[in-house]
This record gives structure tokens, sequence and C-alpha cells, in this order.
């Protein structure tokens, strides 16, 4: 297996990296674009790896099994760190016994995101090292050389990557898994047990170590100078390194694997040899301002914007005043993402929409109930919210406010950390209607099993949790399943609970059509003498339905999963479901 | 020099696919390789492009307006949303379907009339019915191969490394139909 090269995605890298250094245990939640890092290491048998509930919890098994002595593995999305950052900041304090890194994927550019903060934000504020590797060879070399970081140095290493990072392919050379001894645990009450008394203590050891780092770092390996021509240079880090090389390979270049913390030496080395500096980083200005605070003059965010990803054609037009397009852009009808034919979220949106209901939204798939035509979710702001926000609104204007009204959440999400705010509304009386669309899997970031589907990340069969069970027994009374393609019933359910003063959840049933073995046995067709033209079908934002040039409608047989729910709308019986 | 390739499509065609195969073929044959995928919400029907660049050593894993020497499109809207990506003598390679997008199919945008006619004014465009051919062959999901082997002889590299690096990365049972497509492909454009 040693030396053999071969083309591999950045996750996939990721995950080769924590298997060769020794890693015994991962845990996950999957989140975009960090989720196949788990898939691909759940293929390694050496390694535990698991989805975990939330990020929280994936960072605190981490933390166990770093104390217990073996080299531990989390991975997560940019916000999947606000979740996981409170077990961070104090695993910062106790430091590690087996090394432990945190791989955390930003998305510049909202690739599938509901915002686009800078991870090294958070690693800075938590005296956490950072690494950020600029192509798929050096994600594998930087999860090793965190796990030395972190037993050198005694902290938890955060790996940043971001979209570009993760979801490119680039050479890689394989080298053979490294099997670490398990570190002896002892009982340090000091080290571990973060009360008052003895965090006090540790501060001063993580102040200790971050200087010590950014010592050190001036001959770190993953930083490296690279002097060439002297009039014009930049620090860079990450993805934005390959745009410098693009478009100024002449240029001197300080390219920073530690982006946390700085070297200060590296920079005043830099700095001082060459004329103009550019610090050309993605998001936020983070090395711009400790360089700017340390009195070096450079160029930064005046040139290049804080938003969306970075670009070589960017860096030229900022450079020269024009970059290499050749073409005008041509005007072309947006493509937004869509539902997919026989979602079954379409079908609950569709009865939403009928009956003019607001649905305060979380994050999934669901979200896509937001545009035009379904336009049923008014709010999306994060994992979980979709309930508690609900609640709010209830508690602010009272409970005929939330008549017209539903929380809008999917299985993994409630799971997640929807199930808080459900006990929120049981506990501080709420009346209003919680829908959870169970569609048996973690759609959005591609079908990962979840708690409740009866599958480990593994393969491995295991206890299936039921949300409905687990409603009633955290307190709702009133807990309805429902079959979400039946939408009269649907409609009938939908309206009886808004209308009552009893706290309500509606589970609305059917696997996403895309999990294997999940296809309708029929499609659709339509019948054009029949067709009335009324438009009706159309109203349900199915991709496989289009208007004729005559106005009567065709669906296409390559696209219909045959769910038949564009046939419960049509009153002239112009639909029919036939033997694919 | 290095060769930059784009693959544009509809989320769900296969398009991440095809990249692989250019990519592991270049591979195949020395070059220093980097693909870019796009993954998560533009899976779902929505706009999909992905990039193959090889030579010498390359350095960003994405190609940039005014660069591809290549593009692939799997959809006519979506050649004419990209085609300024084509660098002066770049060509294009059109699979000509139509798709409607959402904004189409509710009434708020209409489809672009003549859009191969119009591209055709200023690049070289080809054009195969992809969907027919695969459909005649008797596999509508083997469009990819169809669509590949026609744009093949533009990106270069023998025949038979092709072939190679299909039965390689296709599903097993879809081996010997995937070549069947490919080659049918590769021969409608020589």
């Amino acid at each position: 297996m040693a030396d053999k090269k071969t083309i591999m995605l950045g996750n996939e890298a990721i995950a080769r990296g924590a298997f060769e250094a020794g890693v015994k245990l991962s845990s996950a939640y999957p989140g975009t674009p960090s989720t196949e890092i788990s898939e691909y290491l759940a293929k390694y048998e050496e390694v535990y790896t698991e989805w975990a509930p939330n990020e929280k919890v994936a960072a605190e098994v981490a933390i166990g099994a770093s104390i217990s002595g073996v080299r531990s593995l989390a991975c997560m999305k940019h916000v999947g760190l606000n979740v996981a950052s409170d077990p961070l900041y104090t695993f910062s304090y106790t430091g590690v016994n087996g090394g432990s890194v945190f791989v955390v994927a930003d998305d510049p550019g909202l690739a599938s995101s509901q915002n686009e903060q800078d991870t090294r934000m958070i690693a800075r504020a938590a005296h956490v090292p950072v690494l950020e590797p600029s192509d798929s060879q050096e994600a594998k070399d930087f999860v090793k050389l965190g796990y030395e970081l972190s037993e050198k140095y005694d902290t938890p290493v955060i790996l940043r990557t971001t979209t570009k990072l993760a979801h490119s392919q680039s050479s890689v050379e394989l080298c053979d898994r490294v099997e670490v001894s398990d570190k002896e645990y002892a009982r340090n009450v000091a080290k571990y047990v973060m009360m008052p008394a003895s965090a006090i203590g540790r501060h001063l050891v993580v102040e200790e170590r971050e200087a010590r780092l950014a010592e050190d770092a001036a001959t770190l390996s993953a930083n490296k100078m690279e002097i060439n021509d002297t009039k014009i240079g930049f620090i860079t880090c990450g993805i934005a390194y390959q745009y410098v090389k693009e478009v100024c390979p002449n240029a001197s270049v300080l390219k920073l694997g530690l982006v946390n913390p700085i070297s200060k030496k590296l920079v005043a080395d830099f700095v001082n040899q060459v004329e103009t500096v550019y610090v050309f980083e993605e998001l936020e200005p983070v090395i711009e301002e400790q360089v700017r605070a340390w009195g070096f003059d450079v160029k930064g965010k005046e040139c290049f914007t804080r938003q969306g990803e970075y670009s070589a054609n960017m860096l030229r037009r900022v450079l020269f005043g024009a970059d290499e397009a050749v073409f005008d852009k041509l005007e072309a009808p947006n493509r937004p993402p869509i539902l997919c034919p026989g979602c079954p979220h379409r079908s609950v949106f569709s009865v939403l929409n009928k009956l003019k209901i607001h649905a305060s939204g979380d994050i999934g798939c669901y979200t896509l109930g937001a545009v035009a035509p379904l336009g049923v979710i008014d709010t999306t702001i994060c994992m979980g919210a979709s309930i508690s926000a609900l609640h709010g609104m209830e508690k602010a204007r009272g409970k005929e406010y939330i008549k017209n009204w539903v929380a809008v959440i999917g299985d993994s999400t409630f799971l997640h950390t929807g199930i808080n705010s459900l006990i929120n509304m049981v506990y501080n009386k709420s009346t209003g209607t919680v829908m959870i669309l169970d569609n048996r899997t973690t759609g959005m970031t591609g079908h990962q099993d979840h708690a409740a589907t009866g599958k480990t990340l593994k393969g491995e069969e295991t206890y299936a949790i039921d949300l409905a069970a687990l409603c009633k027994a955290v307190g709702v009374q009133n807990v309805i399943e429902v079959n979400a393609f039946d939408v009269v019933t649907l409609e009938k359910i939908i309206k009886e609970s808004v209308a009552s003063d009893t706290l309500t959840v509606i589970i609305t049933k059917a696997p996403c059509v895309l999990l294997k073995g999940q296809k309708f046995p029929n499609k659709c067709e339509a019948d054009a003498d029949a067709c009335k033209k009324c438009g009706m079908c159309l109203k349900i934002g199915c991709p496989a339905i289009t208007k004729r040039p005559d106005g009567k409608i065709s669906i296409d047989a390559t696209m219909c999963n045959g769910c038949g729910l564009c046939k419960s709308y049509c009153k002239f019986n112009a639909i029919k479901t036939v033997e694919r | 020099m290095t060769k930059n390739i784009m693959i544009v499509g509809v989320g769900g065609q296969g398009t991440l696919l095809t990249s692989r195969i250019i990519g592991k073929t270049a591979m195949e044959l020395g070059y220093d390789v980097k693909i870019s995928e796009v993954h998560g919400m533009a899976q779902r029907g929505g706009s999909v492009v992905t990039f193959v660049r090889f030579g010498e050593k390359v350095n960003e894993p994405v190609v940039e307006e005014g660069q591809a020497d290549v593009i692939i499109a799997f959809e006519r809207l979506e050649a004419l949303r990209y085609s300024h990506f084509l660098k002066k003598d770049g060509v294009l390679v059109v699979n000509d379907c139509r798709i409607d997008p959402m904004t189409v199919v509710i009434g708020a945008k209409d489809y672009p009339e003549n859009i191969i006619e119009n591209l055709s004014e200023k690049h070289s465009v080809y054009t195969i019915d992809g969907q027919k051919i695969a459909l005649e062959l008797g596999n509508s999901k083997v469009l990819n191969s169809v669509v590949l082997g026609y744009a093949a002889g533009f990106i270069g590299f023998d025949k038979d490394i092709w072939l190679k690096v299909v039965e390689a990365t296709v599903p097993a049972k879809t081996i010997e139909i995937n070549k069947k497509a490919f080659t049918y492909g590769y021969e409608a454009q020589h």
C-alpha cells in the first residue's frame, strides 16, 4: 500500500490522513462540505466511526476518547462548530491525552449553508491551533501533522477546510497506517475537571502554549516562504494559495499552513524582503488584522472582498484591471435547486400552501419550500430553530397569532436539536403545531443514517428511535402520524390542530424518494384530451410536469417518480398512473 | 499547457461521473489532474458544473471565464449559461435536450429560443441527441457515456484508454452497455 499515488477528493484525503495517523475513533454529524470524511473513514475497519445526533455530542465523544488515551477525530461544517463550541472552548483548557483533531469545513460562497462564517475567528477566541491545507495531499499531511501538534502542545487542533478543498480531487501519495499505542490514563483533577480553581490555572497554560506555538511556527514545515520576485508578494493560505500561483507564478509567497497562531517572525522576514505585500485570504481578514496590528504595511480587504469564493480571475481584475474572459455572459433563466420529483415534502407543502399557512422552517431539503410556487417556508435560521421560533411567536403575540402557523422540521434535524425545543414547548405550555417531516434519512447532505433509521454509519443494524413515542414521552399529548402523500387526511389534521389549543406533533411519513428501494411502482402520464389547462398540477412545482405550447401539460417519463401527487390535485382525471 | 474541461448540466444528470472518467483518463496518461465538483444543495435539480484540469502541473482546481478548451453541456440552457467560460477557440459540445427550470415551469421566465443557432455564431458548437441514442441502446442511463464518447475526440487521448477507464469506473453490471454507448458517441464524432 505504501507510496502508492492516487487521486482523491479533499474529504477522502482527510479520512486517509486520519487512518494513517492511527486514529481509533471518529464522531460526526453530516454537514456539507464535511460529510464525506466520515463516509470514507467508515470504510477502514481499524477506525470506529459514528454519526452523532449533533456536533456537540460528536465533539464530546472525541474528547472522551482523547482523555482515555487514543487519537480521536470529530468532523463538522462551520455552523456545526457553533453547536460544538461549548465543548471546544473548554477542551482548549484541558488539553488532550491522545491527540485530537476537529475538522471544520467552511463554506465561502454558500454552496449549501445559511451563513459564511469563518472558523478561524472561533479558533482564535478559543485559542486552538488551526491548520489549513491547499490541496488533497496537504489535507492528508496536515491531519497527521495535526495529531503531532496536538500531542506535542497538549491541545486540540482544528483542520479548517473550505468547500473547494473538500470537493476537489487532486493527487495524493498513500502511506501505511501507523498504529499508535494508547496513552496511559492518569486521574488529573487539575487538568480534566474544569471547576474554577483548576480552570484558572489552565487558562495560564493555554496562553503559554499559544505563545510557544507561535514562536515555534517560524520553523514549522507547514509554513512555506517562497522568495522570488521581491516587488510583489502575497501572504495567503488554503485554496487561495492556488489562485496566487495561477496568476503570479513568479511572485514571492508566504503560505501559512498554520493559520492560528501566526508566526510574527515569518511575517516580519517576508514583509521586510518584499516591496508590496497583499494578504489574500477568503472570508474574514484574520491574518490581515494581526499583521496590521504588528505594524506592517500590507494591502488586504480594501482590495479583496469578505464575501464568496475567491478565484484567479478575481485576483487578475484587482492586479491588472482585467481578467481572462473573452465572451460576455449571456442572459439565461435561473435554475435554482428544487425538491425532487416524488419528494414527500412537496406533498406536505402543497397542503400548507392550499391552507395559506406559514411555516417556521428549519435546515434541510425542506428549506426549498420557501421558493415559488410552494412558498410556505417563512423562516430558516439554524438547526432546531423552527420549533423554538414558533414558541417565541406564540409567547410574544398570544396563541391566536399562530393559528395560521406551523413549525416544519426533518427527522434528522429534530433529533439534532429540535427535541430540546419541543421540550420547551411542553414545559412552557405552548399550543402550536409542529410537523416532523419524517423521510427516514438525512436528505440534503446525501442520505446519512441517524438515530431513528435503525442503521449505524458502519451499516450495522441498531435500535431505531420511535419519533412518536419520543414526543409522547416528553409530554406531547397529541401526536398524529400520517402518510405524507395522503393529502386529504393531511389537510384535515392540519386544519384541526392549528385551530385547537393543544400542542400537536404531526409526523408525516414517507421515505425520501432517492433512498434505495423506495421507488414508486408506477409513473404518471398526462391525458391530453382530458386536460382542461387549469394549471392546478403546476402549482405543486414538480420538475417533471411542464406546460406544452398548447397550454396542456405533459409529464416527463424519465423524471417522474410516480408519487401521484399531481393526480390528487387534478379535478378532471387527466393524469393517470401507469406501470413503469 | 494545461487543458481545461467543464461539464455542465442539471443536478441528477450524472455530470460528476463524467468528470471523474475524464480525470482518471488524464491521470492514467501521467498528467497532473485536478477535478472540482459540486455537492449538496446543487444536486437537487439545480444547475451543476464540474471542472477537470490536466497538464504538467495544475494549481487551481476550477476553470474560469475565458479558459475552457471544451465545455460538455448536458442541456441547452446550461450551454448558454456557461458559454462565456470558453476560450477564444474553445469547443462547445451540447447534448441537445431541454429541461425547463422551475422559473420557466411557473411562467416567470421564458426558455430561450434558438440557443444552438445563436451560440454557433460565436463558437464551434457540436450537438448530439444523447437521450435518443441511449434509449435506442436500451438504457437511458448511459446518456453520459454517449455524450462523453462524442466529446472525447475534442479532449484527445486514444479510444482504448478511454474505454479502459470507463470499464474501471462504471458499475460492473453496466460495463458492456456503457462501453457500447461510449463507442457509439465516439464514432458519431469521428
